[in-house]
């Protein structure tokens, strides 16, 4: 193999201090995403203060978030089973950046929380908040605290974050 | 189907911002590994392209717009992306246009310029979170790669110590490498004292974001025993995805990545890969991946690949299966589709005894080449041998 390999390396600083030519844009992109049957529901029980999840008798097997088909057994699933705002952490993290490596003093703590109700191993992302980040386990306990009736949208976010029980 | 050889190989440097455009990468990888294969681009019948999220160019389809850096110009030709997966993916696509008996020659190009992308490359992953269920939480791509990472800890009881001497074996083999981005000498402790980034990702176990490119020429075995005495084989090629419901399954092992390795595997005939494969690359974006891909691969026991490895198990100078020898993303850089594609190019320098300072001492005869992605749910592997 040749130890000639082509490639220039440039600085930041090369850019910051207009030393090499570039031409910036921002292209625009913007959304709006249906629902679909399964994740509407999920989020019209969420409104409601409830989590629900779909079963599929033949995997026999109780899954959230909701969906319309099993991706196991790929028949339609069978029908809505409410689920508890109870759970453990199956895992998480103390996150210390942001996505652009901008610094948090007070860390987020993503986590997956396996619901109680639902099979066995699984959950649903979240985050975790009214705890000492040093004191977050595995295997934790944990329950959804819910924003108030009123302030509440069908969105994920109405659930505000999960407190240890 | 017919045997596919590997003739030729060729690398870019791989660095954090490069001068030369995507497209200007893709050229000069291209032509490195024609070169080296003592070919022209009037021998070459297809051309086949991975490279990750168009997001990271600002270009939409922006293999089109990268063909004719690849050599395509009015040749059939094929793009294809699974994330970081993409790497080991593209040369299966392109052994299937050769094994096929469609194409003699197979022109396989990877390349990755993410610096271009403001602030920070990392944007261009906020988009693969569902948008409804996920999004809104604000996640970033630390949070899967934290999460499946304390998962794999918590599961087996590993200590951050057996992570760290991942990013010190990779980045200590890195500093053989001719485009190597970040090759240093440290210790399990400098990598400890690193900035904690995501509990319990460290700064030191997590590799860079790179510009870079690399190719390799794929022949069908009468034109490969034509032009060289030393064909590498692609002599097995396994792909699976898993479900994107990612927080309904254990992120402790990547079974997808199993069902991957054993396709390649009888494919190759291996049936004891831990005897039958002499070096192996497997994919290491972050520390542990490495240990989680080497069990997945079937290298090492479930949550045992720390301890084969602090044994010695697998560095390149006297271990039984030397892993990473090329000093992997960790080291080398991770221009996303371009490194998976290094790994290729790594095992066909190593099994031609090529590899320089880097060269195995077991006399390697087989290798293993594997890349990981999309929403922690591909696997992609290919299986080499002389
Ligand atoms: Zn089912």
């Amino acid at each position: 193999m040749s130890d000639d390999f082509r490639g220039t390396p440039l600085d930041a600083e090369d850019f910051e201090k207009g030393k090499v030519l570039f031409t910036r844009d921002e292209p625009k992109a913007e959304y709006a995403w249906d629902t679909g049957v399964a994740i509407g529901r999920y989020l019209q029980e969420l409104k409601n203060g409830r989590l629900i999840a779909r079963n599929c008798v033949k995997c026999r097997r109780v899954m959230i978030p909701p969906r319309m088909h099993c991706e196991w057994c790929w028949r339609p699933t069978d029908d809505w089973v409410y689920v508890q705002d109870r759970g453990l952490v199956n895992t998480f993290s103390l996150c210390y950046i942001t996505w652009d490596m901008q610094r948090l003093k007070t860390p987020e703590i993503p986590a997956v929380i396996e619901i109680e109700g639902a099979s066995p191993g699984h959950g649903i992302m979240h985050k975790l908040g009214g705890v000492d980040p040093k004191k977050v386990k595995v295997g934790m306990k944990v329950k959804a605290v819910w924003k108030p009736a009123e302030e509440r949208v069908g969105s994920i976010l109405d659930i505000l974050h999960w407190a240890p029980t | 189907m017919r045997k596919v050889a590997v003739i030729g190989a060729g690398l870019t440097k791989f660095v954090r911002r490069a001068k030369e455009t995507a497209k200007e990468l893709c050229w000069a990888a291209s032509k490195a590994a024609l070169d080296s294969a003592g070919l022209t681009l009037k021998d070459i019948d297809c051309v086949v392209h991975g490279t990750a999220p168009d997001a990271f160019d600002g270009v939409h389809m922006k293999a089109e717009y990268l063909s004719d850096g690849s050599g395509a110009w009015k040749k059939p030709y094929f793009r294809n992306y699974v994330g970081g997966g993409t790497g080991v993916y593209a040369p299966i696509h392109g052994w299937y246009h050769v094994a096929s008996g469609m194409f003699d020659t197979c022109l396989v190009v990877c390349e990755e310029k993410m610096s271009s992308c403001q602030p920070h490359p990392q944007g261009a992953f906020l988009t693969i979170f569902d948008h409804t269920t996920e999004r809104p939480l604000g996640p970033n791509l630390l949070w899967i790669f934290a999460l499946e990472m304390n998962r794999y800890m918590a599961k087996h009881g590993l200590t951050l110590e057996e992570i760290a001497q991942v990013s010190v074996k990779n980045k200590r083999n890195a500093k053989d490498h001719p485009s190597a981005q970040l090759g240093a000498d440290l210790t399990v402790d400098d990598v400890l004292k690193s900035e904690v980034l995501a509990w319990p990702v460290h700064r030191l176990m997590v590799s860079p974001t790179s510009d870079g490119a690399g190719a390799v020429i794929l022949a069908s075995e009468q034109v490969a025993k034509r032009l060289t005495d030393k064909p590498v084989w692609i002599e097995g090629v396994g792909w699976c995805l898993d479900s994107a419901y990612w927080t309904n399954r254990d992120l402790y092992y990547p079974k997808y990545v199993e069902y991957a390795a054993r396709m390649a595997y009888q494919m190759a005939g291996i049936k004891d890969p831990r005897r039958e494969i002499h070096v192996a690359e497997p994919y290491d974006p972050f520390a542990y991946k490495e240990l989680h891909h080497l069990e997945g691969l079937l290298l090492a026991d479930k949550g045992q690949a720390p301890k084969l490895m602090s044994e010695g198990f697998f560095d390149r100078e006297n271990g039984q299966i030397p892993s990473c020898p090329s000093g992997g993303l960790l080291g080398v850089g991770n221009p996303i589709a371009a490194a998976g594609l290094m790994k290729i190019c790594e095992l066909f320098w190593q099994l031609r005894g090529e590899a320089g300072k880097r060269q195995v001492k077991n006399n390697p005869r087989k290798g293993v080449a594997q890349a990981w992605g999309d929403l922690m749910q591909v696997g992609t592997v290919v299986v080499m041998g002389r």
